[in-house]
């Protein structure tokens, strides 16, 4: 299995991370390895079995619709990095030009 | 000098309440151990001040004749993946702490304060436990060793020079140096078991859903569940007893009643049917492991269990359907690390969002998180998503229905919990295939969604000037069959040549 830059860089932005350099080629090395190990279950066959995503959970209980309190705006705003008034502050990201 | 420390949680508790000594001396003498063992490394945090404040509480309580619970006065060390409201909680990791001049801050201290409880934490407060700090941890609790925390890794009081398996290592350390009766930990593939073994404590892995994980920093959501440490098998059943049980606050939380943990402890075992696997006693077991388990398996069988050698054929793709789910459910549960609502920002002048994001997740992470992330980010990635991650679902299907077919003909299933004793710190940390091989006998449980219990067996014998180190015998069960798992773990722990051996560095 082999991985490029590409497909590191490529994930890498899909994952929103910005590498360095020198992490780019080792994330290349370790990823091709991985990759080549894992695929020993291309081994298996496995036509006609059911994937498993979630284990003993049956049902997914409901609560009854009662008003309930929660965390106070300010208290989930106080370890915020950066904060502007009662809001998480964020560069622009809407191009009002 | 015989310390309080020493003696099991259920006497402490006792202790407590007839008044033989107070909540504070027991807090105070675990908060001295930690202290004289502070270059172990087993905590991010020490939360002196909360616990004696706390400690007052249970024996003003005391003395006013109140009621007292269960753990009434006993000190615990929690790890550092579960929320504590108001005390900076890091996953060891420095995305969860404040930036210092553009930079993660590398103190712990520093770290993000939550605004509420985990369920667990709840619950041992309710009980009169008291919580002296936070341990630490590999990352995000992705590593086998504790070398993985973004605050330096934690030594194994058996050799310091050793690692003490992970990523639960500061909560296995705590309990084995004797600076807290037990702990609690999380295990999404081995992460309480492993280390129990390789520090010579007992460790629980209970069923998944059996224990809530509101508040507990997610990883691996299909897999990720809190269990207790404790140097004997009775006092990790009453921690687990008191943590276990529904919540509302997660609806993945079995609405089961909580078995008889501590009484378990006392049922006769003669007539139960243990299955030994052969998969599991292949190639890169340890001999020296091995022949310690064989001695427990013995033990068991003089105690009247029958025991049949059995099969899980598909033992061997474990870790590799493991590094796929495990990863993929990672990298998506890691998407909120974006530098806006807590922990990290790192926001170059100018930045825009997407470069505030990279910046923040690039100086924050570390390597095996960022790896981690990549590779689940790949696996579920446009063309990729049916070869590897729904391949490995699949295979997951397979796993559990060997443990399935299994547990028709036995009641509950002896292996060894890691197939060596601890290894050198630095000796695998930059090879992470080799490192994640280090899980391949807890992996497939945690899989399946099946409870553990590892107990320590006799340890490897010193040799070559390293000194003797613990080795576990792990103990597996249907979903939900914790009470025989404790009655088996706590029938070989009488005979156990490991009763009362002590670390030589605690």
């Amino acid at each position: 299995m082999s991985i490029t830059r590409d497909d590191v860089l490529h994930v890498a932005k899909l994952a929103k991370l910005s590498l360095k350099e020198d992490e780019i080629d080792r994330m290349m090395s370790d990823l091709a390895k991985i990759l080549t190990y894992v695929e020993q279950l291309g081994e298996l066959d496995t036509t006609d079995v059911p994937p498993t995503a979630h284990v003993a959970v049956t049902s997914t209980p409901l609560r009854k619709d009662e008003a309930r309190s929660v965390l106070a705006a300010q208290e989930t705003l106080a370890e915020a990095p950066r904060r502007v008034e009662d809001g998480f502050a964020v560069p622009a990201f809407v191009d009002e030009g | 000098m015989s310390r309080l420390l020493d003696r099991p949680v259920a006497a402490l508790a006792e202790g407590i309440k007839a008044g033989d000594y107070s909540a504070e001396e027991l807090v105070r003498e675990s908060l001295d151990a930690i202290e004289a063992q502070s270059r172990l490394h087993a905590f991010l945090s020490v939360t002196a001040e909360h616990a004696l404040e706390r400690a007052q509480a249970v024996d003003a309580a005391r003395q006013r004749g109140e009621p007292l619970g269960p753990l009434a006065g006993v000190p615990l060390a929690i790890k550092d993946v579960l929320c504590t409201r108001g005390i900076p909680t890091t996953c060891g990791s420095k995305i969860l702490t404040r930036s210092e001049s553009g930079r993660p801050s590398s103190s712990p201290a520093r770290g993000w304060r939550p605004p509420y409880d985990a369920t667990v934490i709840e619950r041992i407060n309710a009980a009169g436990a008291i919580m002296v700090g936070k341990t630490n941890m590999d990352e995000f609790a992705m590593g086998s060793s504790t070398e993985n925390s973004g605050f330096g890794a934690t030594r194994n009081p058996w050799d310091p020079s050793r690692i003490p398996g992970g990523s639960s290592g500061g909560s296995a350390v705590a309990v084995a140096a004797g600076m807290t009766p037990a702990s609690l930990g999380s295990d999404t593939g081995g992460s309480i078991r492993q280390p129990a073994a390789l520090c010579g404590v007992v460790g629980v892995k209970p069923t998944y859903g059996r224990v809530s994980r509101y508040g507990l920093v997610a990883f691996a959501s299909s897999l990720d569940q809190v269990g207790p440490f404790a140097r004997d098998v009775r006092s990790a059943a009453r921690l687990l007893s008191v943590i276990a049980g529904p919540d509302p606050n997660d609806s993945t939380c079995a609405d089961r009643p909580v078995g008889a943990y501590e009484a378990a402890c006392d049922r006769e075992v003669r007539g139960l049917r243990l299955g030994v696997p052969q998969e599991y006693f292949g190639e890169g077991l340890d001999p020296e492991v091995r022949t310690s388990l064989e001695a427990a398996i013995s033990a068991l069988a003089d105690q009247g269990c029958s025991i049949r050698p059995v099969s899980l054929p598909h033992t061997r793709y474990g870790v590799a359907t493991y590094y796929i789910v495990a990863t993929a459910e990672a990298s998506s549960n890691l998407a909120r690390y974006d530098g806006v609502r807590f922990g990290l920002r790192i926001e170059p002048a100018g930045a825009d969002l997407d470069t505030l994001y990279g910046a923040t997740r690039d100086a924050g992470f570390g390597a095996e998180v960022k790896r981690r992330i990549l590779l689940g980010t790949y696996v579920l990635s446009a063309g990729y998503y049916d070869a590897y991650y729904r391949k490995a679902q699949q295979v997951r299907t397979l796993i559990q229905r060997d443990f399935a077919h299994v547990f028709e003909q036995v009641d509950a299933l002896v292996t060894p919990t890691s197939p060596t004793s601890a290894w050198p710190l630095g000796e695998r940390i930059e090879d992470p295939l080799a490192m994640y091989l280090a899980d391949v006998y807890t992996l497939p449980a945690s899989l399946a969604g099946i409870p553990g219990i590892t107990v320590p067996t006799a340890p490897v014998p010193a040799r070559n000037g390293r000194p003797a180190l613990p080795t576990g015998l792990q103990l597996l069960g249907p979903a939900f069959s914790e009470e025989t798992l404790f009655a088996l773990a706590a029938a070989w722990e009488t005979t156990s040549p490991t009763r009362n051996l002590r670390p030589p560095h605690a």
